[in-house]
């Protein structure tokens, strides 16, 4: 093969690809498409405006990162439900283990992926902030 | 008529500040809107879009460049020669711009009866009725081309650095050989022409309604002769002398703010010379349809093919990786030497049967 045609076969490629599309994603005005089954922010389902979390421990136990902090108590009903609920979202994995061992669907993950802040205890979000509005 | 200075009319002078000033002007925009454009073009060679946020479609990104480039802290490396490490970026800068002073961009335009050539070096004789050019343009342009590398070689040197002295000595090392190539591909040319002014040069091509370029009579010597200035202005897939993967960014490596953008400014500035002197001897300058009729017309199809060059130099620069140093020295003494040697024999030869 002499050296000129692989050359002119690169330019040819180059020069094809500068028609093409663009793939890049303009991202803060463009948003990317996130997927249904995405596992992002955690969230607490709500049921009869309370948390449905029966604190059975299941996920702090499931959980590899071990980010999940759970602490049960006994409320006015003599039912058991968490009193603390924090997940460390620096140490988390976003496996979603936590979803599937729950009993009680009470947990699930959002299409929520900006989680960046300025401080390192804005990362641990509370069972206040990870209900679901 | 009127006013005249050292036997010249003040119309002379008008005209000649007047050409350096468009010309100059001219070079340092497509200098900073070259940065811009190779960039938004090896983007979109990549599917990638390049600068989208300076202004729309990132138009005054060269600009926000420029300005983040001058604020920036000047660094001299305490262990540097000062002077040389100074003086080193405009030693590389002055000559890439004063290329441009032997180029024709146009014919004669007539501005209040005065007859200008489109050219900085040159006027027109009104007695005689024909234009006076540097009679050695291209050895003035080969000269000041070659003078370009002291500009690196002292950057290299004075950095005390052993990156810079590395893409020091390989940009001495490129330029010496690859001048000789550049050098030969052209004297077949000149074989041609019989002239080095370049004027004349692009007159010779104007036959066929602009079209008899040199390049069609001498294509190996175009082919070789762009590629080989390519080589000399470090361009990829040339650019040994700053290899970010080998020597960090060669003899630029210590250089930092208005120092390390003037090194750039000559690169580009080089580059846009380069195309220049590439159009006027192989691409008819600026001969076109319709160009002797409408003076005007010479300066727009000029521009048109140095850009067009120009976007040929980043065509390749997307699409080929760097060569190897002792490839680039092969190919240089190996097949282009040789080849420039044979082309000037096969030229003579046919040049004396016909």
């Amino acid at each position: 093969m002499n050296p000129i045609t692989p050359i002119i076969n690169g330019m040819k490629i180059t020069l094809k690809h500068m028609f093409m599309k663009p793939v890049t994603l303009q991202y803060p005005t463009e948003r990317p498409k996130v997927a249904k089954r995405f596992r992002g922010l955690h969230a607490l389902n709500v049921s009869h405006d309370k948390a449905k979390c029966v604190a059975c421990y299941l996920c702090p136990t499931v959980c590899p990162a071990k980010c999940i902090t759970v602490e049960a108590a006994e409320d006015a009903n003599h039912d058991k439900y968490a009193s603390v609920y924090e997940i460390d979202m620096l140490r988390c994995i976003f496996c979603g283990y936590c979803v599937e061992a729950c009993p009680v669907d009470a947990v699930k993950m959002t299409e929520e992926f900006e989680l960046a802040n300025y401080n390192r205890k804005d990362f641990i979000y509370s069972k206040e902030r990870l209900l679901v509005k | 008529m009127g006013i005249e200075i050292l036997g010249l009319p003040l119309m002379y002078y008008i005209a000649m500040v007047a050409k350096v000033l468009v010309a100059f002007v001219f070079v340092l925009l497509t200098v900073a809107y070259a940065t811009y454009a190779e960039r938004k073009i090896i983007g979109h060679m990549q599917v990638r879009l390049g600068p989208m946020r300076t202004g729309w479609h990132g138009l005054l990104q060269p600009i926000a460049d420029g300005v983040k480039l001058f604020f920036k802290e000047e660094i001299v490396p305490s262990q540097a020669s000062t002077f040389a490490f100074l003086v080193a970026p405009l030693i590389a800068l002055i000559p890439a711009f004063i290329t441009f002073a032997v180029i024709p961009f146009g014919g004669v335009i007539e501005v209040a009866g005065y007859k200008i050539p489109l050219q900085i070096a040159a006027y027109y004789d009104t007695a005689a009725g024909q234009v006076f050019d540097v009679n050695v343009g291209v050895l003035y342009i080969l000269a000041m081309s070659s003078l370009g590398v002291y500009g690196i070689v002292l950057a290299g040197w004075a950095s005390n650095s052993k990156y810079s002295l590395m893409g020091g000595l390989r940009a001495s090392a490129q330029m010496i050989s690859y001048e000789l190539a550049a050098g030969l591909s052209i004297i077949a040319v000149f074989m041609l022409s019989g002239t080095l002014s370049l004027t004349k040069i692009v007159e010779l091509q104007s036959g066929f309604g602009g079209f008899e370029w040199y390049l069609f009579k001498q294509p190996l010597a175009a082919f070789m002769f762009f590629i080989c200035s390519l080589a000399e202005i470090n361009r990829t897939p040339f650019d040994l002398p700053e290899a970010e993967t080998e020597l960090v960014s060669g003899f630029c490596t210590e250089y930092s703010s208005m120092k390390y953008a003037m090194f750039f400014m000559a690169e580009y500035a080089n580059m846009v010379t380069v195309c220049a002197l590439t159009v006027t001897l192989f691409l008819g300058g600026w001969n076109g349809p319709m160009a002797v009729a409408i003076p005007l017309l010479g300066p727009v199809y000029f521009v048109a093919k140095v850009y067009f060059l120009m976007f040929v130099c980043m065509w390749i620069r997307a699409t080929l990786p760097r060569y190897r140093y002792d490839q680039l020295m092969h190919l240089g003494w190996k097949v282009f030497i040789p080849v420039a040697l044979v082309n000037i024999i096969v030229t003579g030869i046919i040049g004396y049967l016909i």
